[in-house]
């Protein structure tokens, strides 16, 4: 009975939110990126140059500037991404692997060459501090939840419903998902589709570049070799999961932050399961999770994937 | 012939154009690596020269090369087979993990016996454990629809972390003598042999080779591998022929897994000789780019290992001697990836327009 109150009390809860909150931002991202007709397996990388990006800033400029530079270094990779799926038309699950695959080697290259003699692992930098929310943090539940968080994980909840209105009621959204559905339609209109395309993936880069930043300058205080762990990928199965939208993958995204919440805590009250078996059980979740789709109508966007070729 | 006499070689000798796209594709991973390196305050060229010493420049450096070669070789076929089916198959690194925790197990859980019998048990061994890991993600998607690149990076995690479990102080497969986090050292019988003396270099290069002709017998010799690539060209025609997709959506992924589980276990038995957590370093992340580079063509992909065997072991002298950190290299990879990706529709682009041209179709 005292072990089920350690492994479900609050601080579980509120460590959920801080773990899915650089998952919910690649989720998000995929939303973008897929819903305008382009796959973007690069999450994964884009997050990692963002975290890495926003530790560089964060240790000349301060932590704020250093979020802005995960952001804007992610929308970069975006950009990149974009010019290759869309002007190049090259296949876009192999330019998202070279952005994956760079992104693992080029931070462990500019390391040595910002800081020496740190190899893999860079100086610990200033954080972006939690904050109190004045009255929330009073309300009994809730306020041991929501009250004391990072000002990143605020930001993450609001851009939640921002996104979802974006793609869904604005005509910018409409368009994007015109292009990601039928793009020869959409083109037959007038809208430009590959602009349509460069907005969606970049913003979808700069959302994975945030989810960096948060995961370097205010989940740790410091960049290490690799350190998304995959954290894009469960994004990209969240938002699979929640049917390419930002409410659903927001779901499954806390259930993936749950799993590793509670894996922890399991881990600090002493359940004799192995910690390296625990560390697996997220993995194993999205996984069944996955599975759990099934019978149910997963259906991405039609054009997703496809590049299109203005005729 | 006319002055177009080099275009037409170009363009109606396929495995000419591949050689070209390849090696353009390679030239620009260098220039643009070198100006990375002039940026990041290096001289390019002699980290480059030091970059070909380290592989060619002593019988110990090259021996290095052809071994990290060998598993890029099996895991770039794994990749190639997967690719030809239309599979997209990023969790080599898995497979290759899980091939190696079996081959170090029956390596030292069977005392010493015949060496043939010994290794060939591992090796099937290792096989099968990386095709059961194939054939997971290839069953998910075939009965549930998952898509394969998300599924094989959560089985990447999980067997990474199963084989840190192993090897872990309370693991079942830790050597219960020294402290170091590693299974027992496989029996003598079990170990692949040196072929070179003064260099690691075992004879699993050639297994490799065996392996690729086969893997280009089945691809474009036998019916499974006609099928298999109808599949991937165009899944929806070759259902209406009658080939079932699912069917060889599992198939070819257990294979690609099977192949990636050699590789495991190759480098396990001929290599380490114990099992550690992280005994890859990324060779399965590699096999993307051994694949595209050889033109997902098994012959081309034996060219293409060797190439990236080269950067291999070539960056670790690279590092040692001008502390460029042996990351670059996977840079240049990532590069070469790039310019693949490109170089394919490009290419396509390219040969349409000569073609249209020599026929006249073109104003």
């Amino acid at each position: 009975m005292d072990l089920m109150f350690k492994l479900f009390s609050l601080t579980v809860f509120a460590s959920t939110l801080r773990i899915a909150t650089p998952v919910i931002l690649a989720a998000l991202g995929g939303c973008m990126s897929e819903r305008s007709g382009v796959i973007n397996i690069g999450l994964e990388g884009m997050m990692l140059m963002g975290a890495f990006s926003a530790v560089v800033g964060s240790y000349f400029f301060g932590a704020w500037i250093g979020v802005l530079i995960g952001l804007l270094t992610g929308g970069l990779m975006g950009l990149l991404h974009a010019f290759m799926s869309v002007t190049i038309k090259a296949n876009q699950i192999i330019s998202a692997t070279a952005i994956n695959i760079m992104a693992v080697g080029l931070p462990n290259i500019l390391i040595p060459v910002i800081w020496p003699n740190h190899f893999g692992i860079s100086p610990t930098v200033p954080v972006i501090a939690d904050i109190h929310l004045p009255f929330i943090s009073s309300i009994p539940v809730i306020g041991k939840v929501i009250g004391h968080q990072n000002p990143i994980v605020y930001l993450t909840l609001i851009l939640v419903p921002v996104i979802s209105y974006l793609l869904f009621k604005t005509k910018l959204g409409l368009r994007i998902r015109a292009v990601g559905e039928h793009p020869q339609a959409a083109d037959t209109l007038g809208i430009n589709v590959y602009k349509m395309r460069y907005i969606a993936v970049t913003m979808s880069g700069m959302l994975a570049g945030l989810g960096g930043a948060f995961l370097s300058i205010c989940y740790q205080a410091q960049f290490s070799m690799a350190m998304t762990a995959g954290r894009g990928f469960i994004g990209l199965a969240a938002m699979i999961f929640g049917r390419w939208s930002p409410k659903g993958a927001l779901l499954a995204c806390l259930l993936f932050g749950f799993a590793d919440a509670f894996q922890a805590s399991a881990q600090a009250a002493g359940v004799p399961i192995p910690p390296e078996l625990m560390l697996s059980f997220p993995y194993v979740l999205t996984l069944i999770a996955l599975v759990g789709l099934f019978g149910k109508t997963a259906v991405s966007p039609a054009a997703n994937g496809k590049p299109y070729f203005k005729g | 012939m006319n002055k177009n006499s080099l275009y037409n070689i170009f363009i109606e000798n396929d495995s000419v154009f591949a050689f070209v796209k390849a090696f353009l594709a390679v030239l620009s991973a260098f220039i643009l690596v070198y100006f990375i390196l002039l940026v990041t305050g290096y001289r390019p060229l002699p980290v480059y020269s030091a970059l070909f010493q380290g592989a060619f420049g002593s019988r110990r450096g090259f021996g290095e090369t052809l071994l990290s070669t060998t598993p890029l070789l099996f895991s770039g076929l794994g990749f190639a087979l997967a690719y030809r089916c239309g599979l997209f198959n990023i969790g080599l690194e898995g497979q290759i993990t899980m091939g190696g925790i079996a081959a170090a197990f029956f390596g030292f859980i069977i005392p010493e016996i015949n060496p043939f019998i010994h290794v060939l048990i591992c090796i099937s061994a290792g096989a099968l454990a990386g095709g059961m890991w194939g054939f997971i993600p290839g069953y998910l998607k075939a009965k549930f629809g998952v898509h394969e690149v998300i599924s094989v990076i959560m089985l990447n995690h999980i067997a990474f972390k199963f084989a840190a479990y192993l090897v872990s102080m309370q693991g079942p497969m830790k050597d219960k003598i020294d402290d170091m986090p590693a299974s027992p050292v496989i029996s003598e019988s079990a170990k692949i042999v040196r072929i070179v003396s003064r260099t690691r270099l075992h004879w699993g290069i050639f297994l490799g080779i065996v392996i690729a002709v086969l893997v280009w017998f089945l691809l474009f010799r036998l019916r499974l591998g006609f099928k298999i690539r109808a599949v991937g060209k165009n899944p929806y025609a070759a259902e209406a022929a009658g080939i079932s997709i699912k069917k060889h959506i599992i198939i070819t992924l257990s294979l690609s897994g099977a192949l990636g589980g050699l590789a495991g276990a190759v480098e396990i038995l001929g290599v380490h000789y114990r099992l550690f957590a992280a005994f890859s370093p990324g060779y399965g992340f590699d096999a993307i780019a051994v694949a595209l580079l050889g033109m997902v063509n098994p012959i081309g992909i034996i060219a293409s290992s060797f190439l990236f065997g080269i950067l291999r072991s070539g960056s670790v002298f690279m590092q040692a001697m001008y502390g460029v950190n042996k990351d670059m290299v996977s840079v240049i990879t990532a590069i070469i990836v790039f310019f693949m990706g490109m170089s394919i529709p490009i290419g396509i682009l390219i040969k349409d327009r000569i073609k249209r041209k020599n026929h006249g179709l073109d104003v």
